[in-house]
C-alpha cells in the first residue's frame, strides 16, 4: 500500500518537464543502476543532471568550429545565450582582445569598456562595466559581467555630468581610498565617453 | 619575500575586487537613460538586517533598507 502511495507521490513530482529533456537522463549511469538494485518497483526520481542542457563537448584539435559560440550572462539576466557569431572583441584589462573560432582557451578580466559582436555584416555593442571572459577550447565563449547595456541605452549627458563630479572629487580627494574611487570613475566615465563616440 | 607582481591601483590603496567592481557597475547603473535607469537602480536595492551574536545571544539588529518605509 505506502510503494502505490510512493509511486503517486513521485508522479506528482514532474512540473518541469520540458520537451527538450530526455526522459533517461544521460550522465547519472551509476544513480539509476543502484536505484534499479534497491527499488526496482520505483520509477528512479530525476536527478539534476537530467535537466541540464550539456555543454558542446571540448573538441579535440582536429577540428576548428566555423563560429564561435557565445553566452553574455550578468547575475541577473542571461543577455545572449548560445550565439553563433563570427567574431567578438572584448575589452580586457591588457586591451581590446579580439575572439575567433578556435581561439586558444584563455581566461581575462575584463575591465570597463565596450564589447562588440560582429555577426555577418552586423554589429552589437553592449558596455560592460566589467568581468570576466571565459574562451573554453571548443571555441564556447562565456563573457560574464556585472553590468551589460546596449550601448543606445547610455546617456550621454548623464556622462558628462559625472565625469565633471567626478574631477572634481579627484582634486578634493585627501586619502588614498578616495583617490582611487575618483581614479575608477574617471577611468569608466572617460570609457563611456568614448563608446558613445566611437 | 619581495612584494606581488604589480598590483592594481585599488588595490593598493585598499579597495576590494567586489567594492572596485560594484563601484564600476553603479556607476553606469547611473548614466542610463530614463527606464533603464530607474529598472536598474530599483533592481539593486536590497533589504536586509544583520545582527551580531555575542555569547550565544543575539545583540541589538540593524536593518539596512533601501526601500522606503
Amino acid at each position: 500500500m505506502f510503494r502505490r502511495v510512493a509511486v503517486r507521490l513521485l508522479s506528482h513530482l514532474r512540473p518541469f518537464s520540458s520537451s527538450e529533456v530526455p526522459t533517461e537522463p544521460v550522465a547519472d549511469d551509476l544513480f539509476m543502476a543502484a536505484w534499479r538494485r534497491i527499488v526496482p518497483n520505483l520509477d528512479p526520481p530525476r536527478t539534476p543532471l537530467a535537466f541540464m542542457r550539456p555543454r558542446p563537448s571540448t573538441a579535440s584539435a582536429a577540428s576548428t568550429p566555423s563560429k564561435l559560440t557565445i553566452n553574455l550572462v550578468s547575475h541577473y539576466s542571461s543577455a545572449l545565450s548560445n550565439k553563433q557569431v563570427d567574431m567578438v572583441i572584448v575589452p580586457a584589462t591588457t586591451g581590446q582582445m579580439g575572439i575567433l573560432p578556435g581561439h586558444v582557451a584563455s581566461i581575462s578580466e575584463l575591465k570597463a569598456g565596450l564589447l562588440s559582436i560582429h555577426e555577418g555584416d552586423e554589429v552589437t555593442k553592449y558596455f560592460i562595466s566589467s568581468g570576466f571572459v571565459f574562451v573554453h577550447s571548443n571555441s564556447v565563449t562565456d563573457i560574464i559581467a556585472i553590468e551589460a547595456v546596449p550601448i543606445e541605452q547610455v546617456d550621454p549627458d548623464s556622462v558628462q555630468k559625472y565625469f565633471k563630479e567626478f574631477t572634481q572629487k579627484l582634486s578634493a580627494a585627501s586619502t588614498d581610498l578616495e583617490k582611487a574611487e575618483a581614479q575608477i570613475g574617471l577611468d569608466v566615465l572617460s570609457t563611456l565617453h568614448s563608446s558613445l563616440s566611437g | 619575500m619581495a612584494s606581488n607582481a604589480a598590483v592594481p591601483f585599488w588595490r593598493a590603496a585598499g579597495m576590494t575586487y567586489i567594492t572596485y567592481t560594484n563601484l564600476c557597475a553603479n556607476l553606469v547603473r547611473q548614466c542610463l537613460k530614463e527606464p533603464y535607469k530607474s529598472e536598474a537602480l530599483n533592481r539593486e536595492k536590497v533589504h536586509y538586517s544583520v545582527s551580531r551574536w555575542v555569547d550565544g545571544k543575539p545583540e541589538k539588529q540593524t536593518l539596512r533598507s533601501d526601500i522606503p518605509e
